[in-house]
């Protein structure tokens, strides 16, 4: 053998009682999804990740996995998920058609049921409620608008708004959301 | 051929913080005869909740194109997040009676109903497609021949293919042509198709700059004068967040960044001013100086 440095193998030991066998299931009714138990482990989506590629933790192939094996409180706590810039490069080079993208989006939405979700995500919510529009758009803004030769911003109906956020349960998820 | 009529669907980002896109935009579409109508009483795209709750994103989405049919108009948005955002959902509501009825019974609440009748196209789209580049050509008066350019997509103009189904997003040809249409060289340059990070600025701050630095110095390789972009977050990591790159990493880009319809305006002949070029984080002079 050479004086080469001997590998580390870090051995992680995940118990059983940390897997849920309905995860997969559950995960597999939100839109998006569907595919996620077809996904075969090839790394394409980690290869292609532009994230991946400047982070030394966000691994989509291994999020994948984790949630195929059903560790639900890892990860829908995990803030990996996060990262997801959405480019959907993954998407159209998954050779399973998985949507990876989609299934991290859906694991998500399961996270954020679990109550956990990042403050920016309830910022934006909070301006849709009160405006309308992902951002409160200050007045002077609006004043510079006229002064530069664009029309008025249209005025969001926010009540007809409200009733959708009440409607599909959303607004009760802004209510217990990112408590933890 | 009658003029082209679309409705206007602004979003939250352009409005908020990128009024040099708006402004340059509708002036460039006033050149090529296309009306707009300010689409009344819109509401964000969906596309920002679309993380915290699926359901939310679609019924916000459904609003706005129900509003649009009211109209009987056919959408254009200046923004890739919102273009992206209304076709995908559009698509879906038109093919899936199942997702339609399901998202039918939340717009009720808001004694709105999905019928299916309209389109969605971002600017880069109609142009390519609805104008088209003869006609955009025509209204060339002063080729910039001077400059040589790299493009910057914006990942929702393209991706994924199988629901926008718009130009080829491993080799974008659309922007390309678009630019080459104003005299303009456009250049190819290392991993062109990539994401600018800006989706997870807030998120992760360093990550997404470090992506924007590797586009920058990959432009900065190939000598390009100026980046060109059809989308106000990709306009914002690489202008607005230029100086905070330059002082992260040590380095020195300068690069000037345009919206497209500020490029295509300055070969029409409208005035830096008129296409609110000072408005730009990055000095642009330089670029002006070559025209």
């Amino acid at each position: 053998m050479t004086d080469e440095k001997k590998e580390t193998v870090q051995k992680t030991v995940t118990k059983i009682s940390e897997i849920n066998l309905q995860f997969k299931n559950e995960v597999k009714k939100i839109p998006g999804g569907e595919r996620m138990m077809l996904c075969f482990q090839c790394g394409t989506c980690t290869a292609d990740c532009p994230i991946a590629r400047f982070s030394d933790t966000y691994r989509p192939r291994q999020i994948l996995r984790m949630a195929q094996l059903g560790l639900k409180d890892k990860v829908l706590s995990s803030d990996q998920l996060w990262l997801c810039a959405a480019c959907y490069t993954c998407v159209d080079h998954c050779p399973q058609d998985v949507e990876i993208s989609s299934v991290i989006r859906a694991l998500k939405n399961m996270a954020v049921r679990e109550g956990y979700m990042p403050s920016v995500f309830k910022e934006l919510a909070g301006a849709i409620v009160e405006t309308g529009l992902a951002y409160k758009i200050p007045e002077l803004r609006l004043k510079r608008r006229l002064e530069s030769g664009l029309p008025p911003l249209p005025k969001v109906d926010v009540e007809s708004v409200a009733r959708l956020f009440n409607r599909t349960n959303f607004a009760k998820l802004l209510e217990k959301g990112g408590d933890k | 051929m009658p003029n082209l009529k679309y409705a206007m669907f602004l979003g939250c980002s352009i409005p908020y913080r990128v009024a040099s896109y708006e402004i340059s935009s509708r002036k460039i579409l006033q050149k090529l005869d296309i009306e707009l109508v300010e689409m009344p009483d819109y509401n964000c795209c969906g596309l920002p909740l679309d993380p915290a709750d699926h359901d939310v994103m679609l019924t916000l989405a459904a609003r706005n194109l129900c509003l649009a049919e009211k109209e009987g108009l056919n959408i254009i948005t200046l923004c890739p997040g919102c273009a992206g955002t209304l076709r995908k959902v559009n698509k879906l509501l038109k093919e899936d009676k199942h997702e339609r009825e399901r998202v039918n019974g939340f717009l009720k609440e808001a004694g709105l109903e999905y019928k299916g009748t309209i389109e969605v196209k971002h600017l880069m789209q109609a142009l390519a497609e609805d104008v088209g580049l003869e006609k955009i050509k025509e209204t060339v008066k002063k080729p910039l021949t001077n400059l040589s350019v790299a493009e910057h997509n914006g990942c929702h103009v393209v991706r994924p293919q199988k629901y926008i189904g718009f130009d080829d997003p491993e080799d974008p040809a659309i922007l390309k042509s678009l630019i080459e249409v104003t005299g303009a060289k456009c250049l190819d340059y290392m991993d062109e198709t990539e994401c600018c990070g800006a989706p997870i600025v807030g998120v992760n701050d360093r990550i997404s700059l470090a992506l924007t630095r590797d586009k920058l110095s990959h432009m900065k390789d190939v000598k390009a004068q100026a980046v060109i972009t059809v989308c106000p977050f990709c306009h914002m990591m690489f202008d607005t967040n230029q100086t905070r790159i330059e002082r992260t990493f040590n380095e020195t880009y300068g690069m000037p960044v345009l919206h497209y319809p500020q490029l295509l305006g300055l070969a029409m002949g409208f005035t830096p001013e008129e296409l609110a070029l000072k408005e730009l984080r990055v000095d642009a002079s330089k670029v002006v100086a070559l025209i």
